[in-house]
């Protein structure tokens, strides 16, 4: 039982953590019905700056923000700008086309320019250790768990309880009678991307600590988030975080109690389960279109 | 006049011909194929960074035989396939050896080529295998796991005593090399393998594997893997509370790995066959340059990488000329030693699998730096009765 609840806690911040990646994607859906297969390297970059920051003396949270900012104008901005807007028209595998070739040039800028290994990040958490019925649990993850989830109710609670937030959706849901409602489309749009920069920056600092800095660190976690997102239900927020729970307290126990070779498949597998029986995943709502 | 033209051209074209022959035979070019991105970017990025600081000052230094190396880095992805067609390209480069790659899987596929093509193929990949197979060009720059198992086995049995050992390896030809090697060196001792606990290269979660170590209730782990998952390994064996003895081979106790375990690699001890604390004059010359021209302190890969260099520079010089069958015979049964050679550091032998034997040392980690606690010494210290003493092996003296 103690070995249960150990693989437990430990997926369950894990899992918050894909969770916070897998907002990313229902968040780009519901503001403006667009799928960032970059998601991954959205994580990955904010790492990096972040690195750069600090390494010019800035202090953990400084570069936070900081990176913050940057994210908000080149992952958000620049993105929108510059691959959204222009292939919007064209519908949406354009878009899922150029993020898969945004993902691949960020990934090899970094390793280019940057380098290829690996390197070594500061966690926000003391490195504290506390043993509760024989379960050890770590600040580290104590705390991750609880940002990441406080991050996921904040997002979800501006997306349906403030005017902003419902006028991001009414955009997404039909930008025509948006606009004839008097909603400044391009400026809720942009909205989304920014916030989606900002969580991504969050993401980036939660998770590499463990991941470690490194330019592919965000190839499986954009993976993992994106089944994490359909699993859950791709239009819902609350969605995302249950479906990154379940993603990574259920790879922690197929690797202890089956193998752990089989460890990266169970995402597939749970994916698999769950669109052939709810296609719309677990929290999804079936598309209806109304402002 | 149109037809003087003409053999005008056809001359100045023979001259330039002529003089491009005359210039190739003036360098020794030498190709590194090496993982550059992928699991073994940290291997790999040291062991090219060691040739090349090799290749630099044996350059200064007026060259070999008068000539001078030029190299060409490649970049496997730490990828087989990938590895074999660059191993071809190099070939159809008319290179005069080969180093590369560091990661077992790679070489295994990749040696192919270079012993077809007849060109003498340094790695630092440790698989046993590399050298079991006949291959008469193919030379380990480092010690292969069957010459640095049976030292790390007998410090598990003999020195720390542990009576049941989980084993936790990658699960690649590197990791499933030293299983193997580990259970049938433990086999007829008092330690009992209680668990072996397979992972994946470029894994980022082991809290499952470590919680297996924990359920085997095995007195110390023996942990083979790569060096970014060593160093996950090694946090998440702090995060779950391991306090037992964690025992490695090579990897562990990495540079790099140190620096990204952070805390949680002190106490880790491992053998290694090469390291940049050894207590030796030359090592630790070595280890200034290569912080001085990277500004990062080398690997054991680093270490690697610039000594075989300099095996290459000792078998010419022997030969005599440039002739890349006879300076492959000339390696194999070659003692070199330390004061002849600097650049190898230590008195090193070559077997005739392409093997070495040299002295090795036990290394602990403690307050974030790796600290030789044994030097252990030649497996047949009699091959170095006739090197120098400058740098050679001394006999185990535990410190």
């Amino acid at each position: 039982m103690t070995d249960f609840l150990q693989l437990l806690f430990s997926g369950m911040a894990t899992g918050a953590i894909y969770g916070l990646a897998a907002l990313g994607f229902t968040l780009l859906w519901q503001a403006s019905g667009t799928i960032n297969f970059a998601q991954g390297e959205f994580v990955m970059l904010p790492a990096f700056m972040m690195l750069a920051f600090m390494s010019m003396g800035a202090p953990l949270l400084v570069s936070f923000g900081l990176s913050a900012l940057v994210a908000v104008v080149v992952l958000g901005w620049v993105f929108k700008r510059g691959i959204v807007d222009p292939l919007f028209k064209y519908g949406m595998m354009p878009i899922v086309v150029a993020t898969i070739g945004l993902s691949i040039s960020m990934r090899s800028v970094i390793r280019a320019g940057y380098s290829a290994e690996a390197s070594p990040f500061p966690s926000l958490f003391a490195d504290k250790l506390y043993n509760i019925a024989g379960v050890t649990i770590t600040l580290a993850d104590v705390g991750t768990f609880v940002l990441a989830i406080a991050l996921v109710f904040a997002t979800q609670a501006f997306m349906t309880k403030t005017v902003t937030g419902r006028a991001m959706q009414a955009v997404a849901q039909n930008t025509e009678s948006a606009s004839v409602l008097g909603i400044n489309v391009p400026r809720m749009i942009f909205y989304a991307f920014a916030i989606n920069a900002v969580l991504a920056v969050a993401a980036a600092l939660l998770v590499t600590p463990t991941y470690l800095a490194k330019f592919d660190m965000g190839e499986s976690l954009g993976n993992k988030a994106f089944f994490a997102a359909i699993i859950g239900g791709f239009n819902n927020s609350r969605g995302a975080l249950l479906g990154g729970l379940i993603v990574g307290i259920c790879e922690n126990l197929a690797a202890a109690y089956i193998s752990p070779a089989y460890k990266d498949a169970v995402a597939l597998v749970i994916f698999m389960v769950v669109i052939l029986f709810k296609p719309q995943g677990l929290l999804g709502k079936k598309e209806e279109r109304k402002v | 006049m149109q037809k003087r033209t003409t053999l005008k051209l056809i001359a100045a074209c023979a001259a330039l011909v002529c003089a491009g022959t005359a210039f190739a035979q003036q360098t020794i070019k030498i190709a590194n194929i090496v993982e550059l991105s992928g699991a073994g970017a940290t291997s790999g990025t040291n062991f090219k960074n060691g040739v090349e600081m090799a290749v630099k000052e044996i350059n200064a230094a007026g060259g070999i035989l008068g000539k001078k190396i030029e190299t060409t880095t490649a970049d496997t992805q730490s990828n087989p396939g990938v590895a074999k067609g660059l191993t071809q390209k190099a070939i159809d480069e008319d290179v005069f050896a080969i180093y590369g790659p560091v990661f077992s899987g790679s070489i295994m596929v990749s040696m192919a080529e270079s012993r077809r093509a007849e060109i003498p193929n340094f790695t630092g990949g440790e698989a046993a295998a590399i050298t079991q197979q006949g291959n008469p060009y193919i030379f380990r720059t480092a010690f292969g796991q069957a010459q640095s198992f049976p030292k790390i086995a007998r410090y598990i049995s003999d020195v720390a005593k542990v009576k049941t050992l989980a084993v936790l390896y990658v699960n690649n030809d590197f990791g499933k090399g030293g299983l193997d090697n580990i259970k049938k060196n433990l086999a007829n001792t008092a330690t009992k393998v209680v668990a072996e606990i397979s992972t994946d290269s470029g894994q980022v979660d082991f809290s499952a594997a470590v919680l297996k170590a924990k359920q085997s209730g095995a007195d110390a782990l023996f942990s083979y893997s790569n060096e970014e998952e060593s160093a996950r390994i090694l946090r998440e064996l702090r995060k779950q509370g391991w306090n037992k003895p964690v025992i490695g081979e090579t990897t562990l106790t990495g540079q790099k790995v140190i620096e990204l375990a952070g805390d949680a690699a002190n106490g880790a001890v491992g053998h290694v066959g090469l390291t940049v604390d050894a207590p030796n004059p030359e090592v630790l010359k070595f280890k200034a340059k290569f912080y001085q021209e990277y500004k990062y302190i080398s690997d054991h890969n680093g270490i690697k990488g610039y000594t075989g260099v300099y095996m290459l520079k000792a078998a010419i010089e022997k030969v005599g000329k440039l002739d890349r069958k006879a300076v492959a015979q000339a390696l194999h049964g070659l003692v070199i030693s330390a004061k002849k050679y600097p650049g190898v550091l230590v008195d090193v032998a070559i077997d005739q699998n392409g093997d070495l034997d040299r002295e090795s040392y036990l290394v602990e980690v403690k307050n974030g730096k790796q600290e030789v606690t044994t030097v252990l010494p030649p497996v047949n210290p009699s091959l170095f009765a006739s090197a120098a003493p400058a740098g050679a092996a001394k006999p185990a003296a535990k410190k």
